[in-house]
């Protein structure tokens, strides 16, 4: 047995069993045809690119979402993860959610877990399987980049959004 | 395992020892370093020459009468002539000392090829290049409106010569061409498409960011009429780099950037130029980068870039034999002809899992585009993993990448 090679609970964390599902079969996944709102999001460090794409009804609930692109196993799943939790929503709430899931999946987040956990309350709690990347400064922004480019869906934002 | 898959030909030196990075755990295990095409480690002697430098020897080069500035110029200059030595530039007035590879090779888009090509003049790169190597030429054409045209591969990751050939016309202004591909570790034959494009009177510009550290260089030997390089991919410091060019062209090009020390005399009505390299280097350099290349270029002379050629390719072999032993690898880049530097997919794994999850186990690698991003379409991927050897790297740690690899498959089975 070569004693170098023991994957540290660190990665089985990151990895766990509900991010490889999502990653593997993606919800939501395709171009929304009657998309209202659309943004993409690119990560110019590694080149991931997610497009979210919204349909907003007139009463500012989020009836339809989707999303498409290229990642790696955390950007595709975060996506994914943002679609289930995200539809269905108010426009304000899935913004209220966007700040409350980057701020906990950055150093900020850190501090405050309790503010924090009211805003993932339990139709959200699967967002909490990312939590594995706090402890990866370097992917952090491949769980956030699908945020990203749904703050700017709903900004409108003519600019791709970029993880920077 | 027989002894004959474990025993490189060329014994291992404990070149190792000379990097002290080296010698650290990460993740809590002993650091496998597999990203020297990204930028190599530097051995103590460069470390401390720099340092040397600093606490003894620093002033501004070429301006003062007093100690310091001398001691500084004479280091400053005795890195130069030892680059002239390492790859055999006939004049040391051909040795312009740039940041790196990047400036390099801005400069001759600026200089050499900005003044004098005429719209509808074509430049030809190769689908191999590094970004270095494509969008300076794309600028220069925006600005002139001139062509780019790029030579094909092969699916090995070869160039398609005969085709590289043809494209070699008369409205061909300049080939610039990469020695060795940082993405797929291609050597290219550089030495037979410079006597062909000599023969079609083509100037070429050789990009050897990845030529240098692996082989021997002789750049009158290849006939090239540039050859650009970074110190921080051939063991020295960052931020420095060398563009060799024909003294017969660089002395009929234009200065590129305009400030001190490449001047002779400034008045507000005309400025004379310095002489050669000095016309092409304005403003203070990065001496002490200058003076770590320079010790850099004493390290390797003293292992022997022979020596280091031979031990690469051992060591080459012994990972192919490695990484096809195991399942689900797709190895991209199978040219014949390669340096110690390989490109890989793991099963459908996306390559920056497969960083993090190697960088777990203290196993070093480069993933992603590799900044070669028309060599990922070429093979319809958008990244690779990468595993790039240098001759402080042994067959322990092949083994370890390979071990790692094999928990990477564990975790995304
Ligand atoms: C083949 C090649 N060309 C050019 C460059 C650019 O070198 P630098 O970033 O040191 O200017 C690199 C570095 O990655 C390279 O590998």
């Amino acid at each position: 047995m070569n004693v170098h090679a023991a994957v540290t609970d660190d990665v089985l964390d990151l990895y766990r069993e509900l991010i490889l599902d999502h990653a593997r079969s993606p919800r939501h996944f395709g171009r929304l045809a009657n998309a209202t709102h659309k943004a993409r999001g690119i990560n110019p460090l590694c080149g991931d690119k997610i497009c979210v794409y919204l349909c907003i009804d007139d009463n500012a609930r989020i009836e339809a979402i989707s999303f498409d692109g290229s990642g790696c196993a955390i950007s595709v799943a975060s996506a994914s993860l943002l679609t289930d939790a995200i539809i269905g929503l108010s426009a304000d709430r899935a913004e209220t959610i966007f700040s409350a899931v980057t701020e906990r999946l950055t150093d900020g987040g850190k501090g405050q877990p309790g503010n924090i956990d009211v805003e993932l309350d339990r139709p959200l709690e699967k967002i909490r399987a990312l939590d594995g990347v706090r402890e990866f400064p370097s992917r952090v922004k491949c769980a956030t980049l699908a945020w990203h480019a749904l703050r700017s869906a709903l900004r409108q934002d003519a600019q791709p959004a970029t993880t920077e | 395992m027989s002894h004959a898959q474990r025993q490189p030909a060329v014994a291992a030196v404990d070149w190792r020892k000379d990097f002290p990075i080296l010698n650290q755990s990460v993740n809590g295990q002993p650091l496998v370093y597999l990203d020297s095409a990204a930028s190599a480690q530097q051995p103590a002697s460069v470390i401390d020459a720099v340092a040397r430098y600093q606490r003894e020897d620093h002033a501004n080069v070429h301006r003062g009468v007093h100690t310091l500035s001398h001691r500084a110029t004479d280091a400053y200059e005795g890195a130069r002539d030892k680059i002239r030595e390492f790859i055999n530039a006939a004049n040391r007035s051909e040795i312009v000392l740039t940041s790196g590879t990047t400036e390099s090779i801005n400069l001759v888009a600026q200089s050499f090829c900005r003044p004098r090509i005429a719209s509808g003049d074509k430049i030809l790169i190769t689908h191999l290049e590094h970004h270095a190597n494509i969008v300076p030429w794309q600028l220069v054409c925006e600005q002139t409106g001139a062509e780019l045209v790029v030579a094909p591969i092969d699916d090995h990751g070869q160039l398609e010569l005969e085709t590289l050939r043809s494209m070699m016309t008369k409205d061909v202004f300049l080939l610039a061409v990469g020695h060795v591909s940082n993405a797929l570790g291609t050597v290219n034959p550089v030495k037979d498409i410079i006597a062909h494009a000599k023969q079609c009177g083509i100037p070429v510009l050789v990009d050897g960011a990845q030529g240098v550290p692996h082989m021997p260089v002789d750049v009158q030997d290849l006939d090239c009429d540039f050859y650009a390089f970074s110190g921080h991919k051939m063991f020295g410091p960052t931020g420095t780099g060398v563009l060799y060019g024909r003294e017969t062209l660089l002395d009929s090009m234009p200065p590129y950037q305009g400030g001190g020390d490449m001047i002779l005399e400034v008045s507000f009505e005309s400025t004379i130029y310095n002489e050669l390299p000095y016309k092409f280097e304005a403003g203070t350099p990065n001496i002490s980068g200058v003076v770590g290349l320079g010790a850099a270029i004493d390290y390797l002379q003293s292992v022997g870039m022979q020596r280091i050629a031979a031990y690469e390719a051992d060591l080459h072999q012994y990972m192919l034999l490695k990484l096809g032993q195991v399942d689900d690898i797709h190895l991209i880049g199978t040219a014949v002809n390669k340096a110690s530097v390989q490109s890989f997919l793991l099963g459908d794994i996306h390559s920056h899992d497969l960083g993090t999850i190697l960088d777990h186990q203290g196993v070093a690698i480069r993933t992603g585009h590799h900044c070669a991003m028309p060599v990922m379409t070429r093979f319809g991927i958008s990244g690779t993993a990468r595993a790039s050897l240098a001759f402080y790297n042994n067959t322990d740690d092949v083994d370890r990448l390979v071990a790692a690899l094999e928990k990477a498959r564990q975790v995304f089975k």
